[in-house]
């Protein structure tokens, strides 16, 4: 498929789905509803206009890069919101200076995922005490008095989905190899990943046979992987955290010529999952992390300034923080998650 | 040969020094040093990984992966003996898989022939490297500063061309010439062995290569003996721009993909594989074997500790002490030989 119209299939199929979340979200807007919170508010009717600032690390990753676009057509779907979005940055100096930016601009909301979470906290605490909304995506902060609200993806939990299904796979062999490639190993959130992989395997009798760190890249994924597999003469399955580098694991593998295993990916890639529904390759699953926060924090702005609830809840402000689940795709329930996957 | 080495250098203080030192000082010695090197990591392979590394297809891995980064530092060996550096390899490598995959990628390109992909890397390399090589010679930039502007703007560029998108090809033909082997060598190995050979005859049995030392280690003094200083350097930048044309080839055939984050940090790597090479920094020196073990050493080291099951900052440490314990002792050679 041309690269073009896979973009387009993309934006379609995201559109469309965000507006079934719309609909789902928003119950009939009965007339004389009061505003008590919950459900009973509709959410999505034109209200005060809210701006809103988004800033995010640069998008050199498929991954990241979803973010920003999913996050700008969420946007675009609410006349009530106008957003300003600066180009992506890695580096945390220029990301601090883009929130001054929008402090000096006196923009009604924030939306950060900071390149770095502790590095970021001065300034977003700064635009706090200015009056500004801020919320706090996928990094956190360091103080839970820098951000209104924050939207995390569960990185533990995609450990621990990875490895309850390769516990279930693997049936209670107990002699079983499990491999692991990481992603960048300094960061908190492949830690993270690793140790709720590790603790779900442990579950099962099973532990980490072989490890590598890869840093993200899909040419980075491919030297891993071929380290890996020579480390690990047999192996039954391997957990990869990051599909974007997981086309280099891939073409690792094929150029191996090693099948005795299955793969299960991580953060889920539109490939992955087709590559699953297909069911012919080397992916049995992926554990989703949803490159769609960037798009919730936006929502939660809006409804934040405005001073609406959240649907579906009961309590009338939005909550202090989100945390997604990070489920497993498989060939069973690939059709439900393929629609908002990113393109790697 | 190390007989004859010893008994050449005249100065007895060495020998009073002992012999060892003196045959490190000697040309065929460094490279002797080198071996030594390879030997001893290797041997920590075998006993801590026993089976796994001495295997064929471990030794083989090693020897894949050493491809591309190897073919890059061929390259950059020329520009640093030819008294250059050149810090943009590693975005040039990036431009260069970008480029020739959106043509096997395009629609139009369907049907065309996967030696166009070959082609179009090769040509954006040269291009790159040309333009280097012109800032540097003709428009007096100091290639440290010439070469970091090519960083920023062939990356940049790659992001451009490729909305930075991993852009994955299936090019019939390519993956099937590129994956193959040859008795048993895989293509990208022997193209690798290939490059390395031309590398060597064209540095030390070629008047351009004698023009390459005369040019790195006095321009001034090679500009009176003759020599178009100026095009010497442009050619040279141009040949390390074709060799990362050819890396980025070896790296689509390697990964099925051209990306704008591939090549990260080529640069340092390719001058790390040089330095403890035994080419000088300062120019005037340099030595295609010795590049050609230090970037051997280096893959061998990164999966000596990945059969280990060692972390990637262990092996970082590591790696920082070579470079140094190699370059601590070149100086002290070069006090020796009073160079």
């Amino acid at each position: 498929m041309s690269r073009k119209a896979t973009t387009r299939l993309i934006a379609a199929l995201s559109v469309g789905l965000a507006l079934t979340a719309c609909t789902g979200n928003t119950p009939e807007p009965a007339a004389g509803s009061g505003d008590q919170g919950g459900a009973r508010v509709a959410n999505d009717e034109p209200g005060e206009k809210v701006v809103i600032g988004f800033s995010a690390p640069a998008a050199d990753h498929g991954w990241m890069a979803a973010i920003t676009n999913a996050a700008k057509a969420e946007a675009a779907k609410y006349s009530d919101v106008e957003l300003k979005v600066v180009e992506g940055t890695n580096d945390v100096n220029l990301q601090i200076s883009q929130v001054e930016t929008f402090i000096n601009d006196k923009v009604d909301a924030i939306v950060l995922l900071p390149f770095d979470g502790a590095a970021l906290t001065p300034v977003a605490l700064k635009a706090m005490k200015a009056g500004i909304t801020v919320i706090n995506v996928d990094r956190e902060f360091g103080s839970p008095f820098a951000a209104r609200s924050t939207v995390l993806g569960d990185n533990y939990g995609m450990g621990v989905s990875a490895g309850t299904y390769i516990c279930q796979e693997l049936g209670g062999k107990s002699d079983a190899v499990v491999a692991e490639i990481a992603g960048i190993d300094s960061l908190p959130l492949t830690q993270e990943r690793s140790k709720g992989f590790a603790d779900a395997l442990g579950d099962c009798g099973l532990k980490v046979n072989n490890r590598v760190a890869a840093e993200f890249t899909v040419e980075s994924g491919e030297r891993a992987a071929a380290n890996l597999l020579q480390a690990a003469p047999r192996i039954d399955a391997l957990w990869n955290h990051d599909d974007d580098q997981g086309v280099g694991v891939t073409a690792a593998i094929k150029n191996s010529g090693r099948s005795e295993f299955f793969m299960v990916g991580g953060a889920g890639s539109a490939n992955v999952m087709r590559e699953i529904k297909a069911a012919n390759g080397l992916h049995k699953a992926t554990v989703v992390y949803p490159s769609t926060q960037g798009a919730d924090g936006i929502r939660l702005a809006r409804l934040a300034v405005q001073g609406k609830s959240l649907g579906d809840l009961v309590e009338v402000e939005v909550p202090r923080q989100v945390e997604l689940f990070a489920p497993v795709v498989t060939k069973d329930n690939v059709d439900r998650y393929l629609p908002t996957a990113f393109e790697s | 040969m190390s007989e004859n080495t010893t008994a050449v250098r005249p100065p007895t203080a060495d020998r009073a020094k002992g012999g060892v030192t003196a045959l490190l000082g000697s040309a065929a010695g460094r490279n002797t040093g080198l071996v030594v090197a390879l030997v001893l990591l290797c041997l920590v392979g075998v006993a801590t990984a026993g089976d796994r590394f001495a295997d064929v297809d471990n030794l083989l891995t090693i020897l894949r992966l050493a491809s591309v980064i190897g073919v890059v530092s061929v390259g950059m060996t020329f520009v640093i003996t030819g008294g250059g550096i050149d810090l943009s390899v590693g975005a040039i490598v990036a431009l260069s898989s970008v480029w020739a995959t959106t043509l096997a990628t395009q629609a139009m390109a369907n049907d065309s022939h996967w030696l166009v992909v070959v082609f179009a890397a090769l040509a954006v390399g040269a291009g790159c490297g040309v333009v280097n090589g012109l800032l540097i010679a003709y428009g007096r930039i100091v290639a440290f500063i010439a070469t970091l502007a090519m960083l920023a703007a062939a990356r940049g560029l790659a992001e451009i061309i490729s909305n930075r998108k991993t852009q994955i090809v299936d090019v019939p033909g390519f993956s099937a010439f590129f994956d193959a082997s040859v008795l048993g060598v895989p293509v990208l190995v022997v193209i690798f062995a290939l490059v390395a050979a031309v590398g060597w005859v064209v540095l030390n049995r070629t008047t351009f290569g004698r023009r390459t030392f005369a040019v790195g280690g006095n321009p001034e003094a090679a500009r009176l003996a003759g020599i178009d200083v100026r095009r010497h350097t442009v050619l040279l930048y141009t040949l390390l721009g074709v060799c990362c044309g050819i890396a980025a080839v070896m790296l689509i055939a390697r990964t099925t993909t051209g990306s704008s984050t591939h090549g990260g940090l080529y640069e340092l790597d390719a001058i790390a594989a040089v330095v403890i090479g035994g080419t000088l920094l300062s120019g005037g020196r340099g030595t295609i074997a010795g590049t050609v073990f230090g970037v051997l050493i280096f893959t061998t080291l990164s999966n000596v500790f990945t059969l280990n099951n060692l972390s990637i900052s262990a092996q970082a440490v590591a790696k920082g002490a070579i470079i140094v314990i190699a370059v601590l002792l070149q100086q002290r050679l070069a006090r020796r030989s009073g160079a």
